[in-house]
């Protein structure tokens, strides 16, 4: 049975990689091999992870460089050579090891409005929002978001800056203001218009690139450049 | 700056663009016709000597680029060099004057 | 932590690069191409000691390498466009395929010319 050799991010912000040797199973994800370590070899590893079977996001890590759910991750597609090398999530502040601090994504997820503002009371009917329609597909593209910081830590505008609010937020803006019960439509739009919002995205297309939940916060970032240039042009921002 | 303020920018860099890119095309067909067995002033200028349709294109090809140009160098100044604030604003609106008057100036040179 | 060339590994990665380089490289040119230009004003004869300045090889490699860059800016830009204002599709990898193309096209228009 091969074993693989492991770096795994040991520190906060300074610190260093640290070697551990992991036996290599017939299936293996990533987040099994962090489980072993913790387990079997050094029980003060920090590291977060909840549903293990890709519905949360929790366990999102940095994989031999790239972002990803290690749960979701098999050793085999990434591990080619018998090394991998495991840290934190970039762009995010680091509590102790592959544990991030993410107060800021969530932060930033307000500031850019992504909440919705009903504009119903529990005395009026349902609404009804035809699925097919072009402002609802619109929404249903971007709405499987469950925050799990993946885009945000893969996107070098957020590395380069600190205001922007990141792909998950504008993403979520995009699909609230794609529906037709919201009421905070003018004010969200000034919430993600400018150098801190949308027009900030250089179309790196990295965050598409990463999402495990195949969404396109391009996409939506677009749309939003297109709905602030909109408004301006019609007196409304 | 405001969001409206920021939104403007975003409209002026999209459209000086598009302007562009006509301008561009036909520069470079013209560029790649003319280039052909050499260059010279006298066959240069014999094209847009006296030439209005010439003189408005590439007036409009200068006041494009001295859009784009500042806004494009804005984005790689505040994201690569950290330069942001009051002081980045006055050079960008400089080098756009600064483009446009160089501009202007050959484009009147080459009218003539 | 930071990020590293393993998370830039990716196409629209690469095709933002380029279209920066590119128009960095153009904005830096610009200005002495307009002064260049401007020499005319002093007459036919200034403009011409210019151009007999640009027969040099190296100087028309590096004309070459301007007008592929501007070629490469265009093709990139137009990308830039059509994501940002056409309705989305899958194939925008293959904007970026005709992008490449269209560059390669004027580089070798010009390269052919001279």
């Amino acid at each position: 049975m091969s074993t693989l050799q492991v770096d795994v991010w040991r520190g906060a912000e300074a610190g260093r990689f640290q070697r551990f040797e992991v036996p290599r199973e017939a299936n293996q994800t990533v987040l099994d091999v962090v489980t072993y370590v913790q387990r079997r070899l050094d029980p003060t590893l920090a590291y977060r992870f909840a549903c293990r079977v890709g519905m949360c996001g929790s366990c999102a890590m940095t994989v031999n460089g790239v972002a990803r759910w290690t749960c979701r991750t098999h050793v085999a597609k990434v591990a080619g050579d018998g090394r991998l090398e495991i840290g934190p999530l970039a762009n995010l502040p680091v509590i102790r090891d592959l544990a991030t601090d993410m107060r800021e994504f969530f932060d930033k997820w307000a500031r850019a409005r992504g909440s919705h503002a009903p504009t119903a009371t529990r005395r009026d009917d349902f609404a009804r929002v035809p699925p097919a329609s072009p402002a609802r597909a619109a929404a249903d593209a971007g709405i499987e978001c469950i925050g799990c910081g993946v885009c945000y830590a893969s996107c070098d505008v957020v590395a380069w800056n600190p205001d922007y609010l990141g792909p998950a937020a504008l993403n979520r803006a995009w699909t609230l203001a794609n529906d037709v019960r919201d009421g905070a439509r003018a004010e969200r739009l000034r919430a993600v218009a400018g150098d801190a919002g949308c027009h900030a995205c250089h179309t790196h297309m990295s965050c598409t690139e990463r999402c495990p939940q195949a969404i396109a916060p391009t996409a939506s970032i677009a749309g939003l450049k297109r709905a602030t240039a909109l408004a301006v042009l019609k007196g409304e921002l | 700056m405001s969001p409206r303020a920021e939104v403007k920018l975003w409209i002026a860099q999209r459209a000086s663009a598009a302007v562009l890119a006509l301008c561009v095309v036909v520069h470079l067909v013209v560029i790649v016709y003319a280039m052909r067995g050499g260059l010279s002033a006298a066959e240069i200028l014999g094209r847009t000597r006296g030439n209005v349709g010439w003189l408005v294109f590439y007036g409009g090809f200068v006041l494009a680029a001295a859009v784009h140009a500042p806004i494009g160098l804005r984005a790689i100044a505040t994201e690569w060099l950290g330069w942001r604030g009051r002081s980045l604003s006055v050079a960008v609106h400089l080098l756009a004057i600064v483009l446009a008057a160089v501009g202007l100036r050959a484009a009147w040179a080459v009218f003539g | 932590m930071r990020s590293d060339f393993r998370a830039r590994s990716h196409p629209a990665w690469w095709a933002f690069l380029v279209h920066r380089l590119s128009g960095l490289a153009l904005a830096l040119f610009l200005p002495f191409h307009f002064w260049a230009l401007g020499q005319a004003l002093a007459g036919p004869a200034a403009l011409d000691g210019f151009l007999a300045w640009t027969e040099r090889p190296l100087v028309k490699a590096a004309e070459w390498g301007l007008v592929v860059l501007l070629a490469a800016h265009l093709a990139g830009g137009l990308r830039l466009l059509a994501l940002e204002f056409l309705p989305w599709r899958d194939w925008q990898k293959s904007l970026l395929a005709a992008a490449a193309g269209l560059t390669i096209v004027a580089g070798l228009a010009l390269a052919l010319a001279l």
